[in-house]
Parts: structure tokens; sequence; C-alpha cells
């Protein structure tokens, strides 16, 4: 948390007035980008850097540089401002954030959401913008009365002399407002006095996800807007080799075909006459040097890979000495999928480059980085280059890609066409369309003395980096290992005195990118799993082996212990089902889930409930938290349950819903949330209910047949009764 | 061309007959409350009525859908005030939202065929409405809600 304090003692405040009257309150970080931090509003115009606005209308307007893909930042972010605001919460509103540095990421340098950062890294800046407001609103309040600011306080919107009673608006003491200099320290309340953090809020963002009014970047509407689709290669690296452009042309209401660098896009008067025309193309593919790419044999690739040594990530003792001489051996080899996002909006971009500007209209999670791109296509200057964020139909890491390639594609075609053009992905496109999250291979072993108790730990994971060669390189990797390879596996919170984890680099045949809970989405699953196996060798209780080894780790057992308590572990279950359990820290935060399950005597899966504890520190919005969990048990199910992306000659298998499952409403389990009381560090909760399902899940099928699932997704027919 | 009746509007289309009703509604009439979400009716974020009964609207022909009454999430209600998006609102179902327009049209449907359904019934009704972000439980807890709403005579 260093970083954010960092910058925030770094910042200072400007005020300004708004175009219609009011307050506008902007929070400049001076170093990121000296040209926005050296042009302050100018009084009586509108300056978008800033993350505050009060109008004369009461309307306290916070603009939310998070994009919003579910997770709830346009409530959780306004929420901080209004609570040190004393903000009528009815009068709040949230806008997107326009691209400037003054946006950029608390930590990161850059604007972007991602790593379930959004409300931790804005706790303090976004409670200092409030704060800082609420002190000016007094004070104009206190000028215009001629009384003590200390005789003043601030509720609900208004400004109230104790003394006598009488009142202003926010909207009534906007103006004044504006025209004084904001205060250099203000104080920020003790948690224990605030009236809107911590308890539930309903979302802002609700109404208009009701009555069709919220406008994805799908539905975005620029007159004379053109629709294009793209034929990308079959193979990841493939090259077209020749196309007929003419018989496309031919099908009615197809305007253009350009070829770009990711493929050839027609350009039509909609949707549909696109993609007949895209049909037509009649494309001759260079398939290049993944034609051979097959599931099976990458299978035998990465077992040989993972009987070499790999880059340590994490060493303690000396594991396979201890392993050589442990009195009992427990070895696995575990396998989980590619897997693809499939965010129910499927990916698109709206751009309009003529006449030396640039607009852009997507759901991105990464508006620096699709900015930088379009600069780069164009030539334009970043000022030149307008890009809006609209709602994401999903993110879940898809709409955060360090190649901007799906800005990319709609500003080279809307360049190349001189129009307004929005680039569509199919769902086929989507699911076909790599950026997945890698395949990973685990070689893992745990040795136990005499007594029972683990004496060595060796983890081996072979997979692929996606963030080598990547801006992110830098970030991500440490003494030659992929933090996002191993994470969730290199901090094994179990007190084993030697351990061994590593990483061996598969190559990369496929792009891939962070998918909801990154690594952790494998290495929880590995880790959890294999540990309820050593449980078992040791004879032990899963639950009772893991709270005696997670004795330096209390956030973990407090959540452990929640879970299991309101679980009822140990209570009978009914014949043919079992209980699971696992604990997992993932983006700071800490979450065990038990699940109970049956498996009938064909095989057939279900997850009956599902009890989540989560200690992720202090609690903005409960219900978000409870949502988002929810959410995360959802995916993660999804996945255990069905996710696999699967490669023959070259090509992805698998491209809709029908053959990449999803989990559906008649699948859901009970899913019951419980939050621990924490004044630990917050930690993030949108990715961190994902972890632990998976091996909660199989442990709970082991409880309930004795077969140890070490494959994802989990296949019933291994399930069967013969 | 042709002609459609759309939330008590009549329009008329000069359009290819094959083009899937979803796209006439989202580009050449600016419904975009009714989502693409898969092309193949396997998601039901495109579900619309037409005349009173859901249907996928990215497999409808614009054809068929002449001459019926089409419905479309914006036509539900004149202001939010169906049960369901009373109900939606109550619960703060949505999460990314994108499938909610398709989520609430299928359980319309639901709704006025069994004014109260158990779990099975809803599973049932439901299972054609992929929701990524997993809202299924607060989806099953408002329809119950809503079903109470319409019981009351509370929708608007």
């Amino acid at each position: 948390m260093s970083g954010i304090f960092n910058l925030s003692r770094r910042k200072f405040c400007q005020a300004g007035m708004l175009a219609g009257g009011g307050l506008i309150l902007g929070f400049y970080l001076p170093g990121l980008d000296r040209a926005a931090a050296a042009a302050p509003p100018i009084e009586g115009t509108f300056a978008p850097n800033a993350f505050l606005k009060i109008g004369t209308d009461d309307l306290v307007t916070v603009i939310v540089n998070h994009s919003e893909m579910g997770q709830g930042v346009y409530t959780a972010l306004p929420m901080l401002v209004a609570e040190e605001l004393d903000a009528d919460w009815s009068k709040v509103r949230f806008e997107a954030a326009p691209v400037d540095p003054v946006y950029n990421h608390a930590l990161w340098g850059m604007q972007a959401t991602g790593g379930s950062t959004s409300t931790w890294t804005e706790y303090e800046r976004l409670r200092q913008a409030g704060a800082t407001a609420r002190a000016m609103l007094i004070a104009a309040a206190a000028a215009a009365w001629k009384v003590a600011p200390s005789s003043l306080r601030a509720e609900q919107g208004q400004v109230v002399h104790t003394a006598s009673g009488r009142r202003l608006t926010y909207g009534q003491l906007a103006e004044k407002a504006a025209g004084l200099a904001p205060p250099k320290n203000v104080k920020l309340k003790d948690p224990k006095n605030f009236k809107l953090i911590g308890k539930p809020a309903k979302r802002l963002d609700t109404p208009e996800k009701v009555n069709g009014q919220g406008v994805y970047g799908l539905d975005v509407k620029v007159s004379g807007l053109l629709t294009a689709l793209i034929a990308r290669p079959p193979v990841f690296g493939g090259k077209v080799k020749s196309f007929d452009a003419e018989k496309a042309k031919a099908v009615p209401g197809v305007r253009q075909v350009v070829q770009i660098d990711r493929g050839i896009a027609v350009v039509a008067e909609g949707f549909w006459a696109a993609k007949r025309g895209r049909e037509a193309l009649g494309i001759v593919w260079d398939e290049g040097p993944q034609a051979g790419l097959d599931s099976r044999k990458q299978r035998e690739q990465f077992a040989e890979l993972a009987a070499q040594p790999g880059a340590v990530a994490k060493q303690k003792g000396d594991a396979d000495a201890a392993l050589a001489g442990a009195a009992k051996k427990i070895e696995a080899i575990y396998e989980l999928p590619y897997l693809a996002h499939a965010p129910m909006e499927p990916l698109n971009c709206v751009a309009d480059v003529r006449g030396g500007s640039c607009e852009i209209w997507v759901g991105t999670q990464f508006q620096t980085g699709d900015r930088d791109t379009a600069v780069e296509i164009t030539g334009l200057k970043p000022g030149q280059v307008k890009l809006h964020t609209m709602l994401l139909g999903g993110g879940f890491g898809r709409r955060a890609v360090p190649d901007s390639h799906f800005v990319r594609e709609a500003v080279q075609v809307s360049k190349a066409v001189k129009a307004p053009v929005k680039v569509v992905w199919t769902r086929e496109d989507d699911i076909r369309g790599g950026y997945y999250r890698p395949v990973v291979y685990h070689a893992i072993a745990a040795g136990l003395d005499g007594a029972g108790h683990p004496v060595t730990w060796r983890h081996r994971i072979v997979c692929q980096s996606f963030t080598v060669d990547t801006p992110f390189e830098g970030a991500m990797m440490e003494h030659g290992v992929d933090a996002s390879a191993v994470e969730g596996a290199r901090g094994l919170p179990y007190e084993i005195p030697n351990l061994l984890v590593d990483w061996k680099r598969a190559p990369g045949a496929v792009p891939c990118l962070w998918w909801r809970s990154v690594g952790h989405s494998h290495n929880a699953f590995v880790v959890e799993s294999f540990f309820d196996e050593v449980a078992r060798a040791a004879g032990k209780d899963p639950y009772e082996f893991r709270r005696a080894l997670l004795k330096n780790h209390p956030r973990h057992k407090r959540a452990l212990e929640l879970a299991a308590q309101k679980a009822g572990w140990g209570k009978p279950l009914p014949p043919g089902m079992g209980r699971g359990l696992a604990v997992h820290e993932s983006f700071k935060s800490f979450v065990a889930q038990v699940a109970e399950v049956s498996v009938s005597k064909e095989g057939k899966i279900r997850v009956h409930r599902v009890v989540c504890a989560i200690d992720c520190g202090p609690v903005v919005n409960p219900d978000t938290i409870a949502a988002q969990m929810e959410s995360g048990i959802v995916f993660g199910l999804s996945a255990a349950l069905y996710g696999e992306i699967t490669f023959a000659n070259g090509r992805v298998q698998q491209r809709n819903f029908h053959d990449y499952p999803v989990l559906r409403i008649n699948e859901m389990p009970v899913v019951e949330v419980h939050i621990v009381s924490s004044k630990d560090a917050m930690g993030g909760v949108g990715e961190t209910g994902v972890p632990p399902i998976a091996p909660a899940v199989a442990n709970a099928i082991f409880a309930a047949t004795g077969r140890r699932i070490r494959r994802l997704p989990i296949r019933g027919e291994d399930l069967k009764k013969v | 061309m042709i002609k459609l009746k759309v939330n008590r509007k009549e329009y008329t289309v000069d359009i290819n007959p094959e083009t899937p009703l979803l796209w006439v509604l989202r580009e050449n009439l600016g419904l975009t409350g009714t989502k693409f979400g898969c092309g193949m009716a396997l998601c039901g974020a495109c579900t619309v009525h037409l005349d009173g009964e859901a249907v996928r609207s990215c497999v409808t022909p614009v054809a068929r859908a002449e001459g019926k009454e089409i419905t479309t999430i914006e036509g539900l209600s004149l202001d939010s005030g169906h049960p369901l998006q009373q109900a939606w609102i109550a619960e703060d179902v949505p999460q990314c939202g994108y499938c909610m327009s398709g989520q609430i049209m299928s359980a319309a449907v639901l709704l006025r065929e069994n004014p109260r359904p158990a779990d099975a019934d809803i599973d049932a009704a439901m299972a054609g409405n992929i929701c990524r972000c997993g809202a299924y439980q607060r989806i099953r807890r408002a329809i119950h809600l809503a079903a109470r709403i319409q019981g009351q005579g509370g929708g608007r």
C-alpha cells in the first residue's frame, strides 16, 4: 500500500467552476503528466480532470476512473466520495472518466482496471476528495453566515448551523465553494462514524440495466456508422494468402473490404451484411508454424518439460532431500486447459478516424494503452484521440489487452475507410480468438514423516508466459519467474519445513492472457486439491489438518474456520454426497469455501451448496462483496465442470456456448456468503471468489466417491460407477 | 419493405427478409436494449416477445415477425415499473447487466403463465438464459419477489 500513500502525499487539489455553476474538485498527481497537471480548470468552464462535481441542482457526480464490468465500481467508488462528503446518497451519480493522467490507476501509472485493485487503491484518494469538498462547502457556508466553521456540520448533502438550525444545500453552496482554496490537510472520518461505507448500498447502475437504457460498447450509435466483421486466421500466427474481395462486395449492403494487420475486414451497412460478406471472402490461408498444434501432443510435450527443472520461484530447506528421506511420499500430476473468458458481450470497438481526430467508444479495461495504440496508428497527438469508456458486458481480464488488438483493428479499419466503424466479434470469433488462460501442467509431490507430519512440498508448474514481451514484463518477471504463473503456489501458507516451487516455461503456441484470478485460477486448484491428498495420506481430517498448519496465517485460518462453522463441517451428509473445502489468498483477500456435492451412479455431478467466507479487510459495500463471491463461484464452477479450449490441426475445436458450456440457472447451487469482521489491510473482491471453488468441489467429489480429480474440467464419465 | 410493430409503434424497414430480427431492432430501429450474445439461440441475451411468446431474436428472420406484436425490453413497461424490473432493482440483480434484458423478457413470460413459480419452474423457464456474472441466485430471488409484487397488483 505504500505506493498509494506516496502518491497521496504528493497530490494537491484544485477547485474550479462548472460551466453551469457548481464545484468541481480534482486531484492532480504531478510527475505523471506535467501537461495535464499544468493546465488547471479554467474558471467558468468544465475541466474534466476531476473526481467530483457538485451542481447547483444538488447532484453530486463522481467521475470514476475504473471501468464498470459488473464488479460494482460505479457504486463502491462513489460511496467513498459520498461518505466523506456527507452527501445525500440519492443525489449521487457516476460518470466514466475520460483518458487523462489524472485518472491513472493509483499504483500503475496508467488508466486501467484489473487485479481486483479498484476499491482498495482508491480508498484513500477518493475519501480525500470527498473530505476536501466537504471542508470547502463548510467554509463557504461559514462565510455566508459569518460564523465559525467549527459551529457547522455537514449531513445528507447540506451544511447545518447547529445553533440556529439554518441549512444550505450543497447545490446552494457549490458556486461559493468553487471560489475557495482547497484546504491542504483534511481529516478523514474515524471508520466508526461511517454512514455509508460498510453498509449495503443499492448499485447506482441497476436502473439502467433493467430497462435496456445502459449503453455498452456494442450499443454505441454514431451518425454514418458502418459495421465491420474481421476474418482472422483459423490458426494462430497464420497469414492471408489470397481472398476474393469482389465476392464479398457482391453481398448487398457490403461497402468495402480492407486488409488490416490481423485479417480481412468486411465493412457493411450492418452486422448481417458484414457477416454474409465475410463468409463470401474465400480466403486461402498460410497457416504458419502452429498448423500442427494438437492438444494431445501438447500434453505429452508438457509432461516432458515437467521432468526438467524450472526457474525457482520459492525455496526453503532442501525439498528433494526431504522427499527422498520421507516416510511416505505422495506424488501427482494435475492438468488444466486453456480457458476462454467468454464475456456475455462479445468484443467490439467503435472508432472514428477522420480529419485529424480519432474518437473511440469501447468497453475496455486498458484506456491508456488503447489510446496510445490509436496514437501510434493515426500519427495524431494523444490530445487528439478521445476515448469514451462504455459499460462493459463482462471483462474478466479479456478487455485488458496489452496489445490493444480489438481497438487496433477498429482504428485501422476506420482509418482505411474514412468513416466511423464498429468492429463486432461474433461469439465464434470470441471463443476462437485466443487470449486464453494458459494450459498448465503441474507436477507436485509431498512427503510425510513417520508421525504423519508433512516435511516437504515440491511443486513444478509448466506453462507459457503471457507477460514476456509485453509492457508488463518488467512488473511480472522476477528472477526469471513469471509471477502470474506461480502466484498462489509460491506463497504456500501451510507450515512445511522444506519447499520448492519452480516454473518451467512452455512455448507460447497460443496468445494467452489474464483470466479472472490469473495464476490463482490453476494454482489454487492444484495446491488445495493436493493438500487434501496429503491430509488423507496422513489420515487426518482435511479441515483440522489445514488449521493445524495455518498457525502463522491467521487470516487464512479465520476465513477457513468461519466457512467450516457455517457449513456444518463434520456433520453427516446423505449417502452419495460429500463435503469439500479449500482456502486461498489472492488479491490481498482470503477466501474459504465449503462445497456440498453429489455424484450420481451415471457420474452426474451436482453442486448443492457452497458456503463462502471472505476476509477482505474493511468492507465498503457488503452486498457487492456477496455478489462478487456468488459471481466468482459461478465463474469458477463453469470452468471446473465444463471449461476447455482444445486444439486439433492448429484449430480451436470449440466455437459457441454449446461446446463451450457455462453454468446455467438450473445448475446454480445455493451460495451463502459470510464476511469476516476484519481490520486488516483491504483486499480485492472481483477475482478472489474464483480460486477456491474448483478444489472445494473436487475435494467434495473425493469425499463422496473416493475418486480424486486431477484434471479439469471434471469429467463426469470418469466418475461413473462401473 | 417489411412492416413491423414494435412496442405498439409501427415501422417500415427496407431490409433483407432473412436478416435476424435482433439486428433490425438494434441497427434499423435503434432499440439496443436487446443484446447480441451468441447468434445461435444458446444464451438468451436477445430474447424478445412475439405475440407474447419469448423468442430468440438472433435466429428469428425478420420476415417471421411481420404482422406480429413485437415487445422488447424498452416496451415492457413505461417507466421500469414492471414487477420484474422493480424486483430486479430491489434485489440488485445485475452485475455487468448485459444479459438482463433477455433474462427479464424470459421471466416475463414465465410470470404471466405461472404467477407463483417454484424454484424448479424458474430453473426450467430460465435455463436458456446465460448470465456469465453468475447472478442466478439473485434472479431466482427477484422472480419470487416479482411474483409477490404482481400478486398484489403492484406492477406499472
